[in-house]
């Protein structure tokens, strides 16, 4: 799916992502207010298949997936990053959001139309027509995102132990 | 093979002889805690949809924190289902009673050598006590709630060596402060942090847990403490035990990713300016800041030893003229004992507003927040922008001596000039 790309700086962090105040209420609530205080119009414009690309220590702050799950609920094909923090990165993937690592973000400029392909681990920056190589999920953790995320994931785990005792 | 602390955990737990840096192990969870924000009202849904119950509620510890008092109609909704949830799944709740992060170990929940999961940032707080314990989200909780197993990268340790002896005034939050700055938010690179050294062993446990606590600031996945015989003490005295503790710490020689020496005597008190734990600065170099209002609350800033630290500061003292000072003990427990020794009536008398024993200003979650332009000097542990109010607010953060004194002065202050017969040292 072709997007555009918003370019974000370090450390941005799990308030901007998902503020406190917006906590209480649903993820409709919450994901309006996502990083309306770096980029106000974020929430308005996003559109399924555009690409957050920031800096290093993206996610840092809370534990709240709703930081991950306001993206994703955004349409947002996933986010790359020079790096991320690290409960921001499990929460990220458990709930089916792709987060992909990589060093080479020189000559990437805000709004550049884009794909992202998780599972090759490309991002194609479609009107410079360059191919930014990100560095390939961690073994134990791409059969999670494959099937969704953690919930579906453990469906399956549970319904093939089910089947096994049943069969046994 | 010589060995860390966290590698000895973490191969218990995971039932292996050695657990290798970089390895990607699962583990049996010892204990999980949530609370009122993303637990139940959380992991239910996830559960109900795997069709499971809980791997073990004897294991499992709630908290109600985050949107305690309830002072908006679905804060009240939250709490109220988070009761209910308590009954229906018999785990044990401490409702209102505090902080998740101080409550779990005062009420003698945590252990030395443990693996726990918490379903909130600040977890590294309990490897205070030499237990692993690390922050984790709602749905990563659903799944360790229904199997009892997480996955684990074995992590490197970054060892923390705090020389010497604190100095009068200067406290455990300004050794993370001038860490944050020193190391950046991601200084801890989501290895286990690990305190050790002189200045160290000289804490108290609640001073510990302050370090522990802000690992999650370095961006640690667990902010570790050999357990020693204050641990075992403060074990003890909350009906709990320390068990078989000695061996739990990490071995001469075992290898280290990164090993930082901190000189605890020539540091000064620390304040980090808006918006980031990591702008810190020594006090005496702050600019001239006047401030609306001193907040002295949270996990890592306002348990028993702050109240009564920040208290010695404040005695006789009135507030400056426009500054309010806000006060949230940690726990319910924490604030008894300071009441009973007179502590709460010397911050009372001093002009402080006490606040709920709850998250408060500091998560943001309530209608206690910081208005337009309003700027705060926090004992809290994180000043990003807009956390605990307005966009447009500016959060200072200090030690709580240091809030108490700038709160006298109506500007940032060092601690240092209020300092008395014994105020000041925890």
């Amino acid at each position: 799916m072709n997007g555009r790309i918003f370019l974000l700086g370090d450390d941005i962090d799990t308030d901007q992502l998902a503020p406190g105040q917006y906590m209480k209420g649903g993820l409709d609530m919450l994901a309006a207010h996502c990083l309306e205080s770096v980029r106000p119009e974020f929430a308005e414009t996003v559109k399924p298949g555009d690409v957050i690309v920031a800096g290093k220590n993206f996610g840092m702050g809370s534990s709240r997936e709703q930081a991950a799950e306001a993206l994703k609920h955004l349409g947002l094909a996933g986010v790359v990053a020079r790096s991320f923090a690290g409960i921001f990165y499990r929460n990220a993937l458990n709930l089916g959001l792709p987060v992909l690592v990589t060093d080479a973000l020189d000559g990437i400029a805000d709004g550049d139309a884009v794909a992202l392909d998780p599972a090759k681990g490309e991002l194609r920056l479609t009107e410079k027509k360059r191919t930014v190589r990100l560095e390939p999920l961690p073994d134990n953790l791409r059969p999670m995102l494959a099937d969704g995320g953690l919930v579906p994931h453990l469906k399956k785990r549970f319904a093939a132990e089910r089947a096994k005792e049943a069969g046994a | 093979m010589a060995s860390t602390l966290a590698q000895k955990i973490i191969a218990r737990a995971a039932g292996l002889e050695t657990a290798r840096v970089g390895e990607v192990v699962t583990v049996r969870v010892d204990l999980a805690m949530i609370h009122d924000s993303g637990g139940p009202r959380r992991v239910e849904p996830i559960l109900k949809e795997l069709g499971v119950g809980l791997f073990d509620a004897s294991r499992v510890v709630l908290i109600s924190d985050h949107f305690v008092p309830g002072d908006t109609d679905e804060g009240a909704r939250i709490l109220e289902l988070t009761r209910q949830w308590a009954r229906e799944r018999k785990v044990a709740f401490h409702d209102g009673e505090g902080i998740c992060h101080v409550v779990l170990p005062e009420r003698g929940h945590l252990k030395p050598g443990m693996l726990v999961v918490g379903g909130d940032s600040h977890s590294p707080t309990g490897g205070a006590f030499g237990a692993y314990m690390f922050g984790i989200g709602a749905t990563e909780m659903a799944g360790v709630l229904a199997t009892g197993e997480i996955w684990l990268k074995v992590p490197g340790t970054i060892l923390i060596e705090c020389q010497g002896r604190l100095s009068p005034g200067v406290l455990a939050k300004d050794i993370m402060l001038a860490l944050c700055g020193r190391l950046g938010m991601d200084g801890g690179q989501y290895q286990a942090v690990e305190y050790t050294g002189e200045a160290i062993a000289a804490l108290s446990m609640q001073e510990r847990m302050t370090l522990s606590n802000m690992a999650a600031e370095l961006g640690g996945q667990a902010g570790l403490i050999a357990p020693d015989e204050t641990t075992a003490a403060y074990l003890e005295g909350v009906g709990g035990s320390a068990g078989d503790w000695r061996g739990l710490a990490t071995d001469p020689g075992a290898e280290l990713a990164a090993h930082h020496v901190l000189d605890a005597s020539a540091l000064a008190p620390q304040v980090a300016a808006p918006h980031s734990p990591a702008n810190a600065m020594p006090v005496t170099e702050a600019p001239e800041t006047p401030f609306d209002v001193a907040y002295i609350g949270a996990c890592t800033g306002a348990k028993y030893e702050d109240l009564k630290g920040a208290a010695a500061i404040l005695r006789g003292h009135k507030l400056a003229p426009g500054v309010a000072l806000k006060i949230a003990p940690a726990s319910m427990r924490d604030q008894q004992r300071a009441a009973s020794e007179g502590i709460m009536a010397v911050l009372e008398e001093a002009g402080a507003q006490i606040l709920p024993n709850a998250c408060g200003i500091c998560a943001g979650y309530g209608l206690d927040r910081l208005g337009e332009d309003v700027t705060c000097v926090s004992s809290t542990a994180r000043n990003f922008q807009g956390r605990m109010g307005a966009a447009s607010s500016k959060v200072w953060l200090a030690s709580p001596l240091t809030v108490a004194a700038s709160a006298i002065a109506g500007r940032i202050a060092d601690p240092r000039e209020f300092l008395r017969d014994g105020a000041g040292t925890a």
